[in-house]
């Protein structure tokens, strides 16, 4: 093996983040690195290229015992990284940007035209014949990921990790870049490759490595697996575990609210949904398959492009957030310290904000009646604080999400679109938020769940709606709505439709 | 918290300086009253301050949706240009301030457009009006310094009313109007949460882009009346000069008032303390008879003695030495 890994184990104060976990990378394969958020394999990559130092375990790369203890170290040891995000420099030149840090050089200063002519040397490696000295963001993002990766290969040349490089190209440019790797790899490179879409793993990898909440689950080859196997394993249940509580076959309602072909281009594939009063629809799909840019479309974040939005009065302005709220829509997003919560001001700012955003400055709520809500929601969300008026930064990740969810009851809407309400939660406030939502749609409230728990799913929507690879893909309704049938749309097998 | 203790911090300093001057120049606290006008070191401290506490409340705005507005100096000497060429071509005195707060409430918006809806960071955005200010103001005044004889106009900068100066009363009025509507309406709490973390603002309904406007707004507003004040004392309008680097004593003021420069809690009170802190130091420098020379000097190092008492770090520290006291004494 070139690459071994054995007992890896990283600790972070109250988790541990990777938990004795072995990896081998053998020269010349594509090893995919699968898991759901959370599940450690950022953790596992930056101990490896020493951004992280590891707290137990061995390192050892073509038989030697390595310490990476930081990124430059880890190149230089021949552990190279291409990120999501081009971690180059834009606006330098491509010739720069693949030279940079290790120019040419020529009586003391940069031989330029020395550095261009590696530099198209190096590129016509990758099939790539272009101006090297055009500035490199003036290039597709495809072109600068392979650049980024020629640059790795050429500092490091034994192991080149791929984390998510895909993320932000479309389908002509993930061939050109797959069509890069492929050829590293024959010439025997190690390459590990992180992504959420399964579809490019079975396009490229020859093994994969599951990781779930910091363990290893399984190591095996790709050819024979089932995406089924794969979607298991990486949510950690087998079918047969999974006791379906079918929701009650609801007497069909009439749909309070139609989306009609609504879509965003490269964003969320058109879809038509239409959400009856006092209904809980829920939205699965592994991560990245569209399900916050779905709500974020609905609520206007970043509003669709096609299709309309109506009710039964007519139809609905869904431009900006303002808009849907008016429309009697509210959103709880999931990342609640940087959209949800304004942390310096006190719960009951925190809690009346909406309100008081929707009647206008000019009109202040009183105070005694900001106080008499604020006194409401902590006692009914049973919101544990000292008081109102703590900031609400202080508080617990589950009460500032109840806190979050008490501005917008607050607000009474008819249309509450909940994004993984209950990440990050402890066991206890989870089992209260799900008891919540019960109590809030049996008042007539309609919901959009998105949680990426299947258990949640199943428990309190009425149906489902799996995403994948950013469109819609199948619809359960009543009956049908369990783990294993979800399970068997995410993974795009089986009959669910 | 109430406003007394959000501001006492601010109040002790003042008292502290007060103290300070008094035993340099014993005189400090008298008031004589000469042909019916009040005079002494407060009475000249408190209308001196017209210009920066007048800056200081609309930036204190400006800086609690964490941004800043470098431009108001510049918006003065605008301001006092416009106001200046409307009395030389023969227009009253109300026409020449309506003017002139017409011009700020324009600069005003020039910026809060640059900010909230193209989206350049304030300190950009306001730097381009910073620049091109003074050249706008140069061209009004045509390069030089533009007197008048008004005394409707000069009045606003010199005059007497009710056993105050005149400017002294734009200041106080100000700063009590814009803080009032702060608290008595919701304008208050929407620009601390717009400033503390915009994009929930948003979520959650807030009109973002109108708030941040209007503040810019208000920060044009209040400079143009400080613009109006300077060039009516002074009964002539010098381009070059008006206002110049009196947006850094402005930003100064706000922060020895304990307003944080990323935004969110804001007190008006206390940055108009603030700027009399400051107007009180420079006072006194001369006052307690240092040299010239030393002035610049000497208050760079009593603001940073006052920021550093201030800093929460000092205060938590500050606050375990007196409980860990107490604990010994409930000991012993």
């Amino acid at each position: 093996m070139l690459l071994s890994i054995r007992s890896l184990t990283k600790v972070f104060p109250g988790t541990r983040a990777l938990d004795d976990v072995d990896l081998d990378i053998a020269a010349g394969e594509v090893h995919a690195l699968l898991g759901e958020n959370g599940a450690g394999k950022s953790t596992l990559i930056k101990c490896l290229t020493g951004a992280y130092l590891r707290d137990g375990g061995t390192i050892t790369l073509e038989g030697a015992p390595i310490d990476p203890r930081s990124t430059l170290q880890a190149q230089e040891l021949g552990i190279g990284t291409v990120y999501q995000e081009v971690n180059l420099l834009p606006n330098l030149t491509v010739a720069q940007n693949l030279m940079f840090g290790r120019e040419p050089r020529r009586f003391g200063l940069i031989d330029m035209r020395g550095m261009r002519s590696q530099a198209r040397a190096t590129l016509a490696q990758y099939g790539l014949s272009i101006d090297v000295d055009r500035d490199l963001g003036s290039y597709s993002v495809a072109i600068q990921q392979i650049v980024a990766i020629a640059r790795a290969v050429e500092i490091s040349g034994k192991v080149l990790i791929l984390d998510e490089p895909t993320a932000s190209l479309d389908a002509a440019e993930v061939a050109m870049v797959f069509d890069v790797v492929r050829g590293l790899r024959d010439r025997g490179m190690a390459i590990v490759f992180v992504s959420h879409f399964l579809d490019q793993v079975f396009d490229l990898a020859d093994r994969v490595t599951i990781l779930r909440n910091g363990r290893r689950v399984a190591s095996q080859p790709i050819v024979g697996l089932s995406r089924m196997a794969l979607v298991e394993q990486m949510l950690g249940r087998a079918l047969e575990e999974v006791v379906a509580s079918p929701a009650p076959e609801a007497e069909q309602a009439p749909a309070m609210l139609h989306f009609d072909g609504i879509g965003r281009a490269g964003v969320v594939a058109p879809f038509d949904l239409t959400v009856a009063a006092g209904e809980v629809v829920g939205l699965a799909g592994l991560l990245g398959s569209g399900r916050t840019e779905t709500a974020e479309m609905l609520f206007g974040i970043r509003p669709a492009q096609t299709g309309t939005a109506r009710d039964a009065d007519g139809p609905l302005d869904l431009r900006h957030p303002r808009a849907a709220i008016a429309a009697g829509f509210g959103f709880a997003p999931e990342d609640r310290k940087t959209d949800g919560i304004v942390a310096d001001l006190s719960i009951r700012e925190n809690i009346i904000l909406g309100l008081q955003a929707r009647r206008g400055w000019a009109r202040p709520i009183p105070r005694a009646e900001q106080n008499r809500l604020a006194d409401d929601y902590i006692r009914q969300l049973d919101i544990r604080t000292s008081g109102r008026e703590k900031p609400i930064g202080e508080l617990s990740g589950g009460n500032q999400q109840k806190a979050v969810l008490a501005r917008w009851l607050a607000m009474n809407p008819r249309f509450l679109i909940l994004d993984e309400p209950t990440r990050g939660i402890d066991v206890g406030a989870h089992a209260e938020i799900l008891r919540l939502i019960r109590t809030l749609t049996d008042k007539g409230l309609s919901l959009l769940l998105i949680s990426s728990e299947l258990d949640e799913l199943v428990a309190v929507a009425d149906r489902v709606i799996v995403l994948r690879d950013r469109a819609h893909v199948a619809q359960l309704t009543g009956a049908a709505v369990g783990a294993d049938a979800i399970m068997h749309a995410i993974a795009g097998t089986g009959d669910a439709a | 918290m109430t406003v007394l203790s959000r501001i006492a911090p601010q109040l002790i300093v003042l008292a502290a300086l007060i103290a300070l001057v008094s035993v340099f120049y014993p005189g400090f606290l008298s008031i004589d009253i000469q042909n019916g006008r009040p005079v002494g070191p407060v009475i000249d401290i408190l209308k001196r301050s017209a210009p920066v506490a007048l800056l200081a409340v609309g930036m204190t705005l400006v800086i609690a949706t964490r941004g800043i507005d470098l431009s108001v100096g510049t918006i003065m000497a605008i301001c006092g240009a416009a106001a200046a060429w409307a009395l030389t071509q023969g227009l009253g005195a109300g026409a020449a301030i309506a003017l002139a707060l017409t011009a700020g409430l324009a600069a005003g918006l020039w910026n809060g457009v640059l900010v909230a809806v193209v989206g350049i960071q304030p300190f950009v955005a306001t730097l381009i009006l910073m620049t091109m200010g003074r050249g706008v103001a140069q061209l009004i005044t045509e390069g030089r310094i533009l007197t008048f004889t008004d005394p409707g106009f000069g009045w606003v900068g010199s005059g007497v009313a009710l056993g105050l100066p005149v400017p002294v009363w734009i200041w106080l009025a100000t700063a009590i109007a814009v803080a009032v509507i702060m608290r008595r309406t919701a304008l208050g709490l929407l620009v601390e949460a717009v400033g503390i973390n915009r994009r929930a603002a948003h979520l959650a309904g807030v009109n973002a882009t109108v708030l941040l406007i209007a503040v810019y707004i208000a920060s044009g507003f209040c400079a143009a009346l400080a613009g109006i004040v300077v060039t009516a004392d002074i009964r002539g309008a010098d381009a070059n000069n008006a206002g110049l680097w009196l947006e850094l004593d402005a930003i100064l003021a706000v922060v020895i008032g304990g307003n944080s420069l990323l935004g969110g809690r804001f007190s008006v009170a206390a940055s108009v303390l603030g700027a009399l802190i400051i107007q009180t130091i420079s006072a006194g420098i001369l006052l307690a008879g240092f040299a010239s020379e030393y002035n610049l000097i000497i208050k760079a190092g009593l603001v940073l003695i006052i920021l550093v008492l201030q800093s929460p770090r000092i205060a938590s520290e500050w606050r375990l030495w007196r409980d860990s006291h107490r604990a010994e004494r409930g000991r012993t």
